[in-house]
């Protein structure tokens, strides 16, 4: 009876997940990432505009998504670690080396962690590269979806992507994929976050809930 | 008669002996876990009569806190719950942790007590050995590392606030160590109600007045649509020339005049018998508790 006075709401209590659409694709000279800005925690959502395309490096970014905590943390010490690394070798550190450290701590821990970082940068060895880390495991592919909203997207984006797009079809492209998905997952939301790099840098864009492309929504 | 621990020297002056406690082992955290058996145990034996263990006070909150244009304004409600009585009315959830910055604290009222007062020192250690002004992202930095290592056991949501050379900062951290920066933030039970109250009126770069308004409406309205929040509006302002920590800023809920007296006149009640037993004790000990009743 007590409990029922005032419960305390669930969310309260309940671990801060991001439950998310993260998105990342190569294209001919460079890489483009792009997320929603949902995190919730249960059933409410504590931060409806938070970028989840975090930098590890200047030409080097990761997408979180799974437990907020776990995610964040990773890609603190992945940031760190790169930075020594790159010291260490006295020049820019490739991606495929920002992806291993991420796998690393992912394998290790991946019975206490519950979070998954898609790395995606460019380098000047082999340009514009996307690694996925899910479970521990590291594969590089021409472009990887994750988080809850991946789901739903997963035939648009088999069915959608070209090799060889150039960097403007490759944002449309993303930014589709992130709309269709937020649409349709009630965990993802809010307003996407595109980030392009190539070998010029990075560059970061929001895209407002207003000016996302319009789908079939009667 | 000197204990000698392992790495403290021992000096000798004289026929007068120090020892100088300079152990250079690391810390090992700073909880210690030590009373969880003996928890567990007192807690099986009390189950067998009947007893349960007394719960982890919360403090079922509201907390907010917002940047206005010259800075940060937190403010919190007064109510400490302990399942469902009030255990203290107006206690003070703004916590000091440096000069200017404050920090917010939900959840597990020891828990958010003690993280506070541990970042407080370390960020002053911090601080000195930098020779600079701390920074709110520092602040933040180490108590999400601290919370993460704890994986949630610590439950304690805090909204640190404060001004540094970066200009006005707020930052809120989860009890699993997830971290969020935003213009305004609510925490605590009566979050849900205050968030509403600013995602409604909130604009960037308001004035002092305006800003203060809005943040005692946010609390106001955690007070009054949530059953774990009440009492007065505390807020604490954070400028780059001042900080003023307003102790009962507001007091929305005045406690009710009884109408009538419940006293009854002496002789009310007929005395039948009267019968005197002393009983004899002796004063043992006597200490003097001040209690803060402010």
């Amino acid at each position: 009876m007590s409990e029922e006075l005032f419960p305390e709401p669930e969310w309260l209590s309940e671990e801060v997940k991001t439950g998310t659409t993260i998105i990342a694709v190569t294209f001919d000279g460079g890489v483009v990432l792009g997320s929603d800005s949902r995190v919730s925690a249960g059933e409410a959502v504590v931060n409806r505009v938070m970028n989840k395309l975090s930098p590890l490096h200047d030409k080097i970014y990761c997408a979180l998504s799974g437990s907020a905590a776990d995610a964040q943390t990773i890609a603190e010490i992945v940031n760190y670690q790169l930075d020594v690394h790159s010291i260490e070798v006295e020049d820019d550190p490739l991606v495929c080396s920002a992806a291993t450290l991420v796998k690393n701590i992912s394998y290790k821990y991946k019975e206490e962690l519950s979070a998954h970082l898609i790395v995606a940068g460019w380098d000047k060895k082999k340009g514009g590269q996307v690694y996925a880390t899910l479970s521990g495991l590291l594969t590089s592919q021409p472009f990887a979806i994750g988080g809850s909203g991946s789901f739903y997207i997963n035939g648009f984006v088999d069915a959608e992507y070209r090799k060889n797009m150039t960097k403007r079809e490759c944002q449309e492209f993303v930014v589709n994929a992130l709309t269709l998905a937020m649409g349709r997952d009630g965990s993802s939301g809010g307003v996407a976050y595109v980030v392009t790099i190539d070998k010029d840098g990075a560059e970061e864009k929001c895209v407002l809930g207003n000016e996302l492309p319009k789908f079939f929504d009667q | 008669n000197v204990s000698c621990q392992e790495d403290s020297p021992v000096f000798r002056f004289g026929r007068v002996t120090f020892m100088l406690n300079t152990s250079t082992k690391t810390p090992t955290g700073g909880f210690s876990f030590e009373n969880t058996r003996r928890n567990a145990v007192l807690e099986a034996n009390l189950s067998e009569k009947g007893y349960s263990a007394p719960n982890a006070r919360k403090t079922g909150t509201t907390i907010a806190g917002l940047i206005f244009k010259d800075g940060v304004i937190l403010g919190a409600d007064t109510r400490a719950t302990d399942d469902m009585v009030v255990a203290d009315k107006n206690c003070m959830k703004i916590h000091y942790i440096a000069p200017k910055i404050y920090c917010c604290g939900a959840g597990v009222a020891a828990d958010a007590e003690v993280t506070t007062q541990m970042m407080s020192s370390n960020v002053e250690l911090h601080s000195l050995s930098t020779g600079r002004p701390p920074l709110v992202a520092m602040v933040t930095r180490q108590l999400k590392q601290m919370l993460f290592r704890y994986q949630g056991h610590i439950g304690s949501s805090l909204i640190v606030g404060g001004v540094d050379v970066n200009g006005p900062q707020l930052y809120s951290v989860y009890p699993h160590g997830s971290y969020d920066k935003l213009p305004f933030l609510t925490m605590g039970s009566g979050a849900a109600s205050a968030v509403s109250v600013f995602e409604d009126r909130y604009k960037p770069n308001m004035e002092l007045e305006e800003a203060k308004q809005l943040v005692r409406d946010a609390i106001t309205a955690g007070i009054f649509c949530d059953l774990g929040s009440g009492s007065n509006v505390d807020l604490c302002v954070i400028t780059e020339k001042t900080v003023d920590y307003l102790r009962g800023y507001d007091q929305p809920v005045q406690k009710g005049l009884r109408e009538g007296t419940y006293r009854y006149k002496p002789g009310t009640t007929a005395v039948l018998t009267k019968t005197v037993t002393p009983l004899p004790l002796d004063v043992v000990d006597e200490s003097v508790q001040v209690m803060d009743t402010e």
